[in-house]
């Protein structure tokens, strides 16, 4: 199949690239920009006129709720609703069930991705076995099964001795090792960050030394160890510090942060909606601006959506007895357009967050519109809105922002060449 | 682009009335005098002969509660019969919980035998509100205390023990001592102080014991020295103190505790010589109150039971009147 876009407004962040000119596939890969190649006849032509097309936007973390979850989402549904929202490769964290902590796990997820057939899908396996945090999975196998890192999640390794060895025998094979870090104990029984907001509420507090006490520990760990690390969902403002200090002094780490952290604060909660029920949790104002800056800085150099989805009953009780989690990765690119319309990025910008920070972070094939490179592709309408939830593809609704106006239109998603969502 | 942040009005009907009461937080001035003063009318009827007027005659109330508290139910059950409505009391903790029904299918079952007003206590904050937000429009809810948040009707019935021995707040000086982080009295004392027009409100606490952010939420003075935080007020309300809290690293021991907050005669010289000592009960004796001080002159803790019967039946008839009205204003519009 050969596809022609022409007249789109090209934003390739990898390369600088940010001009109006045509894009050119054949067999699933970019073939060349601006002239067609010598002899391509166009099986397919997409008029981009007015449309920005930049590379599919790469996510970290998207849970797809397969195996184990179904009630709350499926590959199937969880990847078309990440093609709706500009996605086309995206990670998928351990805490399934059984846990991602067995070749046969992430065999049984890349298998039920490709026959979805809507985005590329990257698993993260687990760090230790049962994401129990005492005895290391094997890391080598689920690599050599399709893992490109491996995670923990918030479930602590209890003991320091023993994520040093997680972490020593992850850099003897040179695999990188993601970081959410929060201290247990600092966290322990807390629903909200630990503020005025929760305070009055009386929801117990989670301080930002939670995660500013782990993330000190974790980051000497990587420096000890030597391992490839990444730090995902920071939520504080001297988290984000602790970051662009590691990185002052030469430590390879990198960050990302949720979009909804960049938008939301601890505020939100005043009424009780479970809808805001996240851990970490939405902090304050001043971290949501920190954490800002850190994007706009490249300190924290990958947004994602850290999508949750979740049945209706998971949400439908008191805040505390809720789970915690946002369906969001169906409006990734719209959501984060507000961040542009705001202010606070400029396009260019934002779409380097979106798609070359967060490949290059975990060194995921994506993320670049590079000639014989694969045509994975978003075709978006900058000037047009969504209406979040009008379309939804996601089987979780715990989404705060439905019925919301939002920035910008997914016109088409294309990975490896083919329009896997067309909107 | 913004959340959808807007703070809907569940508590009050279309014509600012009471529907429910969840919390003080958001309720005028006006609405909380208009508590105050139903419930003085209604102090005369625990003094009569036959103690009932048939306000909610016809009505039924249900206390379900999914933590225990004897005291709380009992007034709530005898404010309600004092009102003529049929009263059913459930500790739901010990049954449908524990089977797995969740709250929402428990609360549909109730609602299905067409009660009128439930009165709710629960551990998690917010959970009146989730109540109030998720039964049929026709169902007043009675917070009877959820979690850290809020225990509105025992900080009406705090109101009222001071403007009946006090007279007016404006020119009152509070204090609020103890274990302010887990009360949900201490919130609700606050919130309704600060709405009353008290100038000076004070907390006393050990910083382990203290919510952040209390001084721009709810605009009080902190202390951490009893001595120079009980200087000159007109009330002193004692919290009570869980015994866990020693476990949970958050005090060294109940007798330091005594020893630096615990309210002794002597202590108590430091106040007003006519300061007002208050307590929601149950008392720790020897660990927040000295039984002296207690059982003295300046002590109105049994005044207050009194008192929340009081209370607990303005809110009670305030809240159906409420949905009443309502209800009658919908089927207008209807029309």
């Amino acid at each position: 199949m050969r596809t022609a876009i022409l007249g789109a407004r090209v934003i390739d962040p990898a390369s600088g690239l940010d001009q109006v000119s045509d894009l050119y596939i054949d067999g699933g890969k970019l073939v060349a920009t601006g002239q067609a190649p010598t002899g391509f006849v166009a099986d397919q032509t997409l008029d981009a006129q007015d449309l920005i097309a930049a590379p599919g936007l790469v996510d970290l973390s998207v849970a797809l709720r397969e195996p184990g979850y179904s009630r709350k989402g499926s590959i199937a549904t969880e990847t078309l609703a990440a093609a709706a929202g500009g996605v086309t490769s995206l990670c998928c964290p351990p805490f399934t069930k059984p846990v991602l902590d067995t070749s046969a796990v992430a065999e049984l997820i890349l298998d039920r991705a490709r026959e979805a057939g809507h985005t590329k899908v990257f698993p993260i396996g687990a760090l230790s076995k049962g994401l129990a945090g005492e005895q290391l999975a094997e890391l080598v196998a689920l690599r050599d099964a399709g893992c490109v890192a491996f995670g923990n999640g918030l479930d602590n390794f209890r003991s320091s001795r023993t994520l040093r060895r997680a972490l020593e025998y992850a850099a003897t094979f040179d695999l990188q090792v993601i970081f959410h870090s929060q201290d247990f104990d600092l966290a322990e029984g807390g629903l909200a960050h630990e503020g005025p907001t929760a305070s009055f509420l009386g929801l117990a507090g989670i301080p930002e030394t939670a995660e500013t006490v782990a993330l000190a520990r974790d980051l000497l760990l990587v420096e000890q160890s030597g391992v490839r690390a990444h730090f995902s969902q920071i939520t504080s403002a001297r988290g984000a510090e602790l970051i662009a200090n590691a990185q002052a002094r030469g430590l390879p780490v990198t960050a990302d942060v949720a979009l909804y952290q960049l938008i939301l604060t601890d505020e939100a909660l005043i009424d009780f909606s479970s809808l805001y029920h996240v851990q970490p949790p939405l902090r304050s104002p001043a971290d949501r601006d920190g954490l800002r800056e850190a994007v706009k800085a490249g300190v924290i150099s990958a947004i994602a959506s850290h999508h949750q989805p979740h049945e209706r009953d998971a949400k439908l009780a008191p805040f505390a007895a809720t789970e915690p989690g946002i369906s969001s990765v169906q409006l990734l690119l719209p959501l984060a357009m507000s961040l542009v319309q705001d202010g606070l990025l400029d396009l260019p910008t934002l779409l380097a967050r979106l798609s070359s920070g967060p490949a290059t972070a975990l060194r995921l094939p994506a993320g670049s519109l590079r000639v014989g490179g694969a045509a994975d592709i978003v075709l978006f309408d900058a000037q047009a809105s969504t209406v979040a939830g009008e379309q939804w593809y996601s089987k979780g609704s715990n989404c705060p922002f439905l019925g919301h106006c939002l920035p910008g239109a997914v016109r088409y998603t294309l990975v490896d060449g083919h329009i896997s969502y067309q909107g | 682009m913004t959340p959808l942040a807007a703070k809907r009005p569940l508590q009050l009907n279309d014509q600012g009335q009471l529907r429910h009461f969840l919390s003080l937080d958001g309720l005028p001035r006006a609405l909380l005098t208009e508590i105050l003063d139903t419930a003085d009318s209604f102090l005369e009827v625990g003094a009569r002969a036959v103690k009932k007027v048939p306000l909610l005659r016809g009505k039924t109330v249900c206390n379900v509660f999914f933590e225990n508290s004897t005291r709380t139910r009992t007034t709530f059950e005898l404010a309600a019969q004092r009102l003529s409505a049929d009263v059913i009391s459930l500790n739901v903790s010990t049954s449908s919980t524990s089977k797995g029904e969740t709250l929402f299918d428990t609360l549909r079952n109730l609602e299905a035998m067409a009660a009128d007003i439930f009165v709710v206590r629960h551990a998690d904050s917010g959970a009146a509100h989730f109540i109030a937000e998720h039964v049929c429009p026709n169902l007043a809810i009675i917070n009877g205390g959820d979690g850290r948040h809020a225990h509105p009707t025992q900080g009406m019935l705090d109101m009222l023990t001071i403007r009946r021995h006090k007279g007016d707040f404006e020119n009152l000086s509070v204090a609020i001592v103890g274990d302010i982080l887990h009360s949900r009295v201490a919130r609700s004392n606050m919130l309704a102080l600060k709405t009353l027009g008290c100038p000076d409100i004070r907390v006393i606490a050990p910083k382990t014991l203290l919510p952040i952010g209390l001084e721009q939420s709810y605009g009080v003075r902190v202390f951490s020295d009893a001595n120079e935080g009980l200087k000159d007020v007109d009330v002193v309300i004692m919290l009570r103190l869980q015994r866990e809290r020693m476990q949970g690293g958050l005090l060294p021991s109940e007798g330091e505790f005594y020893r630096l907050f615990g309210l002794t005669e002597q202590r108590l010289k430091l106040a007003k010589p006519d300061a007002l000592v208050m307590h929601p009960g149950p008392i720790n004796r020897g660990v927040e109150i000295e039984s002296a001080v207690a059982d003295g002159p300046q002590s109105v803790i049994l005044n207050q039971v009194t008192y929340g019967i009081a209370i607990r039946m303005a809110v009670l008839s305030m809240a159906m009147s409420g949905q009443n009205a309502q209800r009658q204003l919908n089927a207008e519009e209807a029309n």
